[in-house]
């Protein structure tokens, strides 16, 4: 009898075709072991590594916000460079407030200093993340050439005002005590602080994972850039979702800020704009839309960049680009097509 | 004949005319009327914008691609002329064959982007000439030992464009008639030239279709034109007719380097004359190039007035002050994009019909 009744049949993906899909996830591993074999010294290629994955962290942070909204709703925010460097101002200010804080050789103060700096950059860039969508976005929303004039606009004018607010001299701070000096495996040397990046930004790459895949808010998140039209025929308000979507998005720039202001400690109103030419290259390599391309694509970036600048310092941007070229060549649409190319 | 030299395309508006007719005689002028160096410095950057920024029109009014890597053509058209004359010594052959090489290169430097980025999305477009624009911009002051690097390159022009040089001794209507006028001329008349040109080409079937592309990409191609053919030809275009812009400020400067032709900002600057001035006609890249650049150049003292009348007020004569002049021009610009798109220029016809 049960011979009769007819079982569901899951079509089996053939094994080569899963292996192309798995394919981008080796991409990080294939890198680094060339960079090892390209450099040589396995202690200055740790040291190297780490690096670069904290750069790419750093920069995946930054640049998650941004590739979700564009799935979402096909809004390519330029002036997403903005949000970093007003995030970057805003936790220096209270760094610079909480000066005793850091400079006490207390662990838990330091790390209490940075927490709350980053919870303010977040906040204020948040709350500016939903200016900027109600003010700035809304009035444009499908038409593609007036939203890359009207951020780009945005960005001119969030960037004049920071010179208003802080003035035109770049900002120095010194990192917290607890995050500054590194720590030695054999020959070679970590700084403590690209550890603490790698580790936030894996934290966050997982989080964000989780909250896509198992959560309700997630789902209508992979509902909306799936159909947005269907996920609205269903009841469901999209363009709040969206413009929640776009504040986390600018929250999270505003924390890449920080942590990247940290690791440079310096920060101009202008390094929105030039870390904005990584961010780019990184959501065009993972595939506009795609947060997993966009980690991919983060790391991939940052590790290249170190190497390079090892090796060869002068090319060290033009690698990146080539990069890009390259896998373009290979996925023309970057390694995982989220949005279908309208 | 003037509507043929203007190609059919006239201003169609009395106030526009007007305009225009004034910033033309202004600039044919300029050593008379508005005698002083920095008069004229102002005047031939105003001619030598006006071509970038048409040929940034070009591309974004006329074919509604945005890239951002058109300073690095002007760059490339810059250093073409530059690299000539410091390598080959200063004369008319090195000049020609200087400027030629950079329109070249910048032709297939746009051919390979647009071939490689155009056929997918306007902001694939966008991105992609961001991100190869800084990196170019970066490689360009790295490679000092070619190009100086930061401090960019500086060299001798042909000595009858020079200001040693003089043509009649005696001043004529109070004007000294040396090289540097001869300078102004030819950028002046070469300017003048290359808009005709740019007018030429938009007013032609191929302007007609790249419109029509535009418009509705889609429906084009179904008609049966070939969508990325003509989108990468007008990205090749209007990277040439930069470049020759790029040669013409190199010519003028005397002086070459990343700041006055690669930099972010002077992309900035083209996208606020483009919109300002109004995307998608010619005569708006005139008006957009004039205002803006009279605007940086005199109204930093206008707000340097108004920030110390209101030095008393703490935030307010920050907002004013000088420097910040940009800050009100980015606010225009937001404003213009959602309330005229048109710019200026599809104002002032909106307002005669």
């Amino acid at each position: 009898m049960s011979d009769t009744a007819i079982k569901p049949r899951i079509e089996k993906v053939p094994f080569r075709e899963q292996v192309l899909q798995k394919l981008p996830v080796l991409l990080v591993p294939v890198l680094a072991l060339l960079g090892l074999v390209a450099i040589g010294n396995p202690a200055s290629w740790l040291t190297l590594t780490v690096a670069g994955l904290a750069m790419g962290m750093m920069i995946f942070i930054m640049a998650s916000g941004l590739t979700v909204v564009f799935g979402l709703m096909d809004v390519i925010n330029f002036g997403h460079g903005a949000f970093v460097a007003v995030g970057a101002f805003v936790g220096f200010t209270v760094l610079a407030w909480l000066a005793g804080w850091t400079a006490s050789p207390s662990v838990m103060l330091n790390l209490a200093a940075v927490l709350i700096a980053i919870l303010a950059a977040m906040v204020v860039t948040g709350l500016l993340g939903y200016a900027f969508e109600r003010v700035i976005v809304m009035p444009v929303y499908g038409e593609h050439l007036k939203q890359i004039l009207v951020t780009m606009g945005g960005l001119i004018v969030a960037q004049q005002m920071i010179y208003v607010v802080w003035g035109p001299d770049e900002l120095h701070i010194s990192r917290p005590e607890a995050l500054q000096g590194s720590v030695v495996f054999g020959e070679a040397a970590i700084e403590k602080y690209r550890l603490v990046a790698v580790a936030i930004g894996l934290a966050l790459f997982l989080a964000m994972r989780h909250v896509l895949k198992n959560t309700k808010v997630g789902l209508l998140v992979r509902a909306g850039v799936e159909n947005g039209e269907m996920v609205e025929a269903l009841g469901y308000r999209i363009r709040r979702l969206f413009l929640i979507v776009f504040m986390t998005g600018s929250a999270l720039a505003g924390l890449g800020g920080v942590m990247w202001g940290l690791y440079q400690e310096t920060i101009t109103a202008h390094m929105g704009s030039e870390i904005m030419v990584l961010v780019f290259i990184v959501v065009i390599i993972g595939g506009l839309g795609s947060v997993e391309g966009c980690f991919i694509g983060a790391l991939l970036v940052g590790l290249l960049a170190n190497y390079t600048a090892f090796l060869a310092p002068k090319v060290a941007l033009i690698s990146t680009i080539a990069l890009m070229v390259v896998i373009l060549m290979w996925r023309p649409q970057g390694l995982y097509p989220v949005v279908k190319a309208k | 004949m003037l509507t043929r030299l203007l190609s059919g395309d006239t201003p169609r508006s009395g106030l526009l005319t007007l305009l225009l007719v004034a910033v033309l005689i202004s600039l044919a002028f300029a050593p008379f009327l508005f005698p002083g160096t920095k008069s004229l410095e102002t005047a031939a950057r105003i001619c030598i914008f006006i071509v970038l920024v048409a040929s940034y029109d070009l591309l974004l009014g006329y074919s509604g691609i945005v890239s951002f890597a058109h300073t690095m053509f002007f760059g490339i058209g810059a250093y073409g002329t530059a690299l000539a004359l410091s390598t080959s010594g200063p004369s008319y052959g090195s000049l020609v064959w200087g400027t030629l090489a950079g329109a070249l290169v910048a032709a297939v430097f746009a051919l390979a982007i647009g071939l490689f980025s155009l056929r997918v999305k306007a902001i694939f477009f966008a991105m992609v000439t961001l991100a190869v624009a800084s990196a170019f911009a970066v490689f360009v002051s790295q490679m000092s030992w070619l190009t100086g690097g930061e401090d960019g390159l500086n060299y001798k022009i042909p000595r009858e464009l020079t200001p040693a040089f003089k043509l009649v001794q005696e001043k004529v209507f109070g004007v000294r008639i040396n090289g540097k006028l001869l300078a102004y001329y030819l950028v002046f008349f070469a300017s003048l030239m290359l808009f005709l040109v740019m007018l030429r080409i938009v007013n032609s079937p191929f302007g007609r279709t790249l419109k029509a592309v535009r418009d509705n990409a889609f429906r084009a191609e179904a008609i049966g034109y070939k969508v990325v053919w003509y989108r990468t030809t007008a990205t090749v275009l209007s990277a040439v007719m930069a470049a020759f812009a790029g040669s013409l400020l190199a010519i003028w400067l005397r002086y070459t380097g990343p700041a006055t032709t690669l930099s972010m900002e002077i992309m900035i600057d083209i996208l606020l004359m483009v919109v300002i001035g109004g995307m998608g006609t010619l005569y708006g890249a005139v008006l957009g190039a004039t205002l803006f650049i009279l605007a940086q150049t005199y109204l930093q003292n206008l707000m340097g007035v108004a920030a110390e009348a209101t030095s008393a007020v703490p935030l307010v004569s920050t907002l004013v002050a000088p420097e910040r002049w940009l800050l009100w021009l980015g606010v225009l610009f937001v404003l213009s994009v959602y309330f005229f798109p048109s710019g200026i220029v599809g104002r002032l016809r909106a307002g005669r019909a």
